[in-house]
């Protein structure tokens, strides 16, 4: 396991180099094909605070609980999880709960960093419960995802900005999805103190604090793209610029906005 | 250079059709989120912010010479509202015929050979300011300040808001106009050596599901 | 008339009279007027006269995304694929003179796709009296204006009365029930426009567009000569 030191220091952390180091943890996942026409892993490295679990799974896939064993990430922290879908294998991974972000002893931002690639014929599906971004919080989130050509993706991000009645910390989440090398989304929203003007204005957020994303990507996108849609008063479902479609959803809150992205998915045709 | 060439490529006489484009304002009306001076400047800080950083960094980059085909690229990646794609390569198209009128260029020609229905505007307004003599600096400010002088200008015919209201939100505004413009011109200088994954990538979440909502409508009055 | 057709270096802009390919383009013509004056009707009427004989189309450029196109669409006078509607941000006269650059990509567009066009009308919604189209955009223009809309509309002039190449006063049926002097009119006409021709239609009388179409024919002539 590579616990990358200094990896937190970017630009505009204003961490000072005397602050208070927070935890560094990798956790990784790998999936394989096994062979008889299932899914073995081996590779399932938990760190620290990510805590990794097989469990049962109702298709050929592998089924993997990330489940978090402390709080966090807290200030200072940087988590890293890799997942690696080798080809022909299939892998689902969700959270036991939802991940708060919460201030920290020490100085800085938090960063929660997801790589995870998918081989050809591989397929993952990625479905974490929400982030909350609670009051005092400094979190950025990056997620990356690699697939390739005939790979297959269901990948949900949900944002949640500050608990019930809580102002919300300060969260930046970038994503990125690339299909055989070429990017076909690549989004970052800041919300919360400290962000870029506007983010709680009419063009952005208008007061909505649940935020989500839903990533579908299929071989087929390419000739049959989904015809785009809106879903109600803060919702739509596009065709990305490649083999892939994607759900953007607002809502009041957590509830609302997971019924919003279920009934998207639900709406996509079969795969 | 001339600094003058600015002050034309920037002005919002410059004919390239963004006079039929509200940049997401007229959705926003609709659905009662503009409604007065303060809200349009609320609408404006944040698609200056998410849209217009990105248009910025898009620009400065093809101002510094980077790939105009990856950047129309990057530019996708970055739009995944089909209606904002749309939208894009038309005023894209549509500029790259008033600068080459204007600035006639070897690279702006090879740019319709290779986009004929249209690259993404802030692709072209890069290499529009390029043939202008103008530099990276040049073409973050003129990307950065049309994504907030359009919706503003959109808004005095769809509300009937009075213009130097609108013309006071612009000006409240270029503080940040020029924080933008400077980070544009940041990331792009990366960008040079990293690729345009160093570009900007803000996001507005209600721009593009109102985008999508707007593009459905049966009577509009702006083309987006 | 002001054909003025330059060549602006290596691309083609604005008024250039020749496609990419070298081959001579669609004659362009404006048909500009107030509100309600039978601009959409005159433009149906004259695809109905002339659309076996000419390769034609049709930019629309309404105050609302496409209300212009749709009745034409309804109406049948062309195939779909040969009307086209311009968006125009509210402001037609913006469209079709300060910023023509969408309705060049429009019949530039409609001479790729349904090509090779003879003729391609270029409609603005109706806007108001000073409302005239580019010369970048239009090889002529045709002003509409109507008897109901009072009698002394060409006595004040303004740019479409007195410039455009063509006027048509239309609805010249309803002239004795709105007490319309067509005399007069015609008077104040010839006194703002000295040569330039002026037309009387109604388009429920035999003759319809004949006179328009006719003009039309004169234009594509000289265009073509």
């Amino acid at each position: 396991m590579s616990v990358r030191a200094g990896a937190g220091a970017g630009a505009g952390a204003g961490a000072g180099a005397g602050a208070a180091a927070g935890v560094r943890s990798v956790a990784r996942i790998v999936a394989r094909d096994d062979g008889r026409g299932g899914t073995s892993l081996p590779v399932l490295e938990s760190d620290g605070p990510l805590a990794l679990r097989r469990t049962r799974s109702a298709g050929a896939g592998a089924r993997v609980m990330l489940v978090g064993a402390m709080s966090g990430p807290l200030g200072g922290d940087h988590f890293t999880v890799e997942g690696r879908v080798e080809e022909g294998a299939r892998l689902s991974v969700g959270s036991a709960a939802a991940t708060i972000a919460l201030p920290g002893q020490a100085k800085g931002d938090a960063r929660y960093d997801v790589r995870l690639t998918v081989a050809d014929q591989g397929e993952l599906h990625w479905l974490p419960e929400q982030l909350i971004s609670a009051q005092g919080s400094d979190l950025k989130v990056a997620t990356r995802v690699e697939l390739a050509p005939t790979a297959r993706l269901v990948l949900r991000e949900e944002q949640v900005l500050g608990r019930v009645g809580e102002e919300p910390g300060r969260l930046t989440s970038r994503l990125t999805v690339r299909v055989a090398g070429q990017a076909v989304l690549d989004q970052e929203l800041a919300c919360g103190p400290g962000a870029s003007g506007g983010w709680d204005g009419p063009a952005v957020m208008a007061g909505h604090r649940a935020i989500g994303q839903l990533v579908v990507v299929r071989p087929e996108f390419a000739a049959e793209p989904v015809t785009a849609a809106v879903l109600g008063e803060g919702a739509s479902l596009v065709p990305l610029a490649g083999p892939a479609a994607l759900v953007t959803a607002v809502a009041p809150d957590a509830l609302r906005l997971r019924r919003l992205l279920d009934e998207a998915l639900a709406s996509l045709p079969r795969a | 250079m001339s600094r003058a060439a600015l002050l034309v490529l920037a002005d919002g006489r410059f004919p390239a059709g963004g006079h039929a484009h509200s940049g997401g304002a007229e959705a926003a009306v609709k659905a009662g989120r503009i409604s007065g001076a303060a809200s349009l400047e609320a609408f404006c800080r944040g698609r200056l912010h998410t849209a217009g950083l990105v248009a910025a960094g898009l620009a400065a980059a093809a101002a510094l010479g980077i790939d105009p085909v990856a950047l129309d690229r990057a530019a996708d990646a970055r739009t995944p509202s089909p209606a904002l794609r749309v939208a894009a390569r038309k005023l894209g198209r549509q500029l790259l015929r008033a600068a080459r009128a204007t600035w006639p260029s070897a690279e702006l020609d090879a740019l319709g050979r290779e986009f004929p229905k249209g690259a993404h505007q802030p692709v072209v307004l890069g290499l529009a300011a390029r043939a202008a003599g103008l530099g990276p600096v040049d073409a973050a400010y003129c990307a950065a300040y049309e994504s907030v002088s359009g919706p503003a200008s959109a808004t005095v015919r769809l509300l009937s808001l009075d213009p130097f209201d609108a013309t006071r939100v612009l000006a409240r505004l270029a503080p940040e106009v020029d924080r933008v413009a400077d980070r544009a011109v940041e990331a792009a200088r990366e960008a040079v050596t990293e690729g345009p994954d160093a570009l900007p990538a803000g996001s507005a979440p209600l721009l593009e599901i109102g985008a999508e909502a707007h593009a459905g409508w049966p009577v509009r009055l702006f083309a987006s | 008339m002001h054909l003025d057709h330059s060549h602006h270096g290596p691309t083609t802009v604005s008024a250039d009279a020749h496609r990419p390919d070298g081959s001579r383009r669609a004659l362009r013509i404006g048909l500009g007027g107030p509100v309600g004056s039978g601009k959409t009707a005159t433009v149906a009427a004259l695809c109905r006269m002339l659309r076996d004989e000419l390769s034609l189309a049709v930019v629309t450029n309404d105050i609302y995304t496409r209300e212009d196109a749709e009745f034409l669409l309804r109406e049948a006078v062309l195939p779909p694929e040969r009307i086209t509607a311009v968006e125009t941000g509210a402001c037609p006269h913006t469209a079709i003179r300060d910023d023509i650059s969408a309705n060049l990509e429009a019949v530039e567009d409609l001479e790729d796709m349904a090509g090779p066009l003879d003729l391609v009308l270029v409609e603005s919604g109706g806007d108001n009296l000073t409302a005239t189209f580019s010369k970048g955009l239009v090889d002529a223009q045709i002003f509409v204006i109507d008897v109901a809309g009072g009698d002394d509309i060409p006595r004040k002039g303004g740019p479409g009365v007195t410039t455009a190449d063509l006027l048509v006063v239309n609805k010249t049926d309803l002239a004795p029930y709105v007490g319309s002097d067509l005399a007069r009119m015609a008077a104040d006409a010839k006194a703002q426009r000295a040569e330039l021709p002026v037309v009387f239609q109604s388009l429920r009388s035999e003759a319809g567009v004949a006179d328009v179409a006719a003009w039309v024919r004169s234009r594509l002539a000289e265009w073509t000569a």
